[in-house]
């Protein structure tokens, strides 16, 4: 006996948006507004008389600008990083975004559970490393210090330079994009499964509809964690992006 | 027992089996990350900014393994 009939639809119909017009669709224009609205809310944040003491939407950008120069730059790459504060604060503000688009009520799809912006982002992380490797080091001292990590006996480096290889130049970016991506959609396939069950308890026989009181406190606690998750993945992304930064610009002695 | 199943040979959807097997390691990797962050954190509270950064880095690393997992039931599932 069928009681409570849950109809899951193939993960490509979860994903999948149709355009709104050709070229376009819900990611698209979550992307598009995400990147408007971090530019907005810094070039409106930097209007007006600097000496004077900040107040609404500036002062919540100079917050913004201050958790990652305290709690990202600071913790990782120290007080000589601090010059890339616009970069980070920017792929912060917008990861932030594009997250946090997935509880928006309406839209409702977090911009980077599809994989090509969050394997866009890597790829432009990986070439900044990269270049700042190559600028700071040379070419021939960035991958010496990359693939060849001081201190240790000679013949375990037939060993340790492919695996440092594969790990710093492909593994690298891949799982950055991929973290970002699979928390995502891990969090929407979720939200989305409460969602469907709420609806089929609602539907089925009288008895069984109580329970869905149960799923639907269950989807306002995951809409309160997919907050937390949103705020973490662009945190844990910009963290990491310093990180790779700093490695590259002063490898270990 | 086992053998009989290994013989008989499993069919069916068995795409989930893969997060499930790609999960057991970074499950017990990432509590002890966080237990040995927290252990770090009640001895030396002064020092606890660092140890929750350091932590943060340490479960993101850990965590790829276990989402690369959940990714490749959805590239087994597609062919």
């Amino acid at each position: 006996m069928i009681v409570a009939k849950l109809v899951f639809p193939p993960l490509s119909h979860i994903l999948n948006w149709k355009d709104l017009f050709t070229g376009l669709n819900k990611i698209g224009v979550v992307a598009v507004v995400a990147a408007l609205a971090t530019i907005a809310l810094f070039a409106l944040a930097g209007r007006g008389d600097p000496l004077q003491a900040p107040k609404g939407i500036k002062n919540f950008a100079e917050t913004v600008v201050e958790f990652i120069q305290d709690n990202v730059i600071m913790q990782t790459m120290g007080r000589d990083g601090l010059g890339w504060t616009p970069f980070l604060t920017t792929v912060f503000s917008f990861v932030f975004l594009m997250n946090i688009s997935g509880i928006i009520p309406t839209v409702q799809m977090p911009g980077n559970a599809r994989m090509a912006t969050p394997l866009f982002l890597a790829v432009i992380v990986w070439l900044i490393y990269n270049a700042v490797g190559i600028k700071h080091q040379g070419v021939g001292g960035y991958l010496k210090s990359s693939l060849f990590p001081p201190g240790l006996p000679k013949p375990l480096y037939l060993l340790v330079t492919p695996i440092e290889f594969v790990s710093n130049f492909l593994v690298r970016p891949f799982s950055l994009a991929i973290r970002l991506f699979a928390n995502l959609m891990a969090g929407h396939i979720l939200l989305f499964t409460f969602a469907l069950m709420t609806d089929s308890l609602l539907k089925s026989v009288a008895w069984l509809k109580p329970v869905a009181a149960l799923t639907v406190v269950m989807l306002v606690f995951l809409t309160a964690f997919e907050v937390l998750v949103a705020f973490l993945q662009a945190y844990i992304f910009s963290m990491l992006t310093a990180v790779y930064i700093g490695s590259s610009a002063h490898p270990e002695h | 027992m086992l053998s009989s199943i290994l013989a008989a040979g499993v069919t069916g959807d068995v795409a989930g089996i893969t997060y499930g097997l790609a999960a057991i390691g970074p499950g017990a990797g990432i509590g002890y990350i966080v237990g040995k962050a927290i252990e770090a954190m009640a001895r030396q509270p002064e020092a606890a900014g660092m140890a929750r950064t350091t932590m943060f880095l340490g479960i993101a690393f850990t965590e790829a393994l276990a989402l690369f997992g959940f990714v490749l039931v959805f590239l087994v599932k597609g062919n």
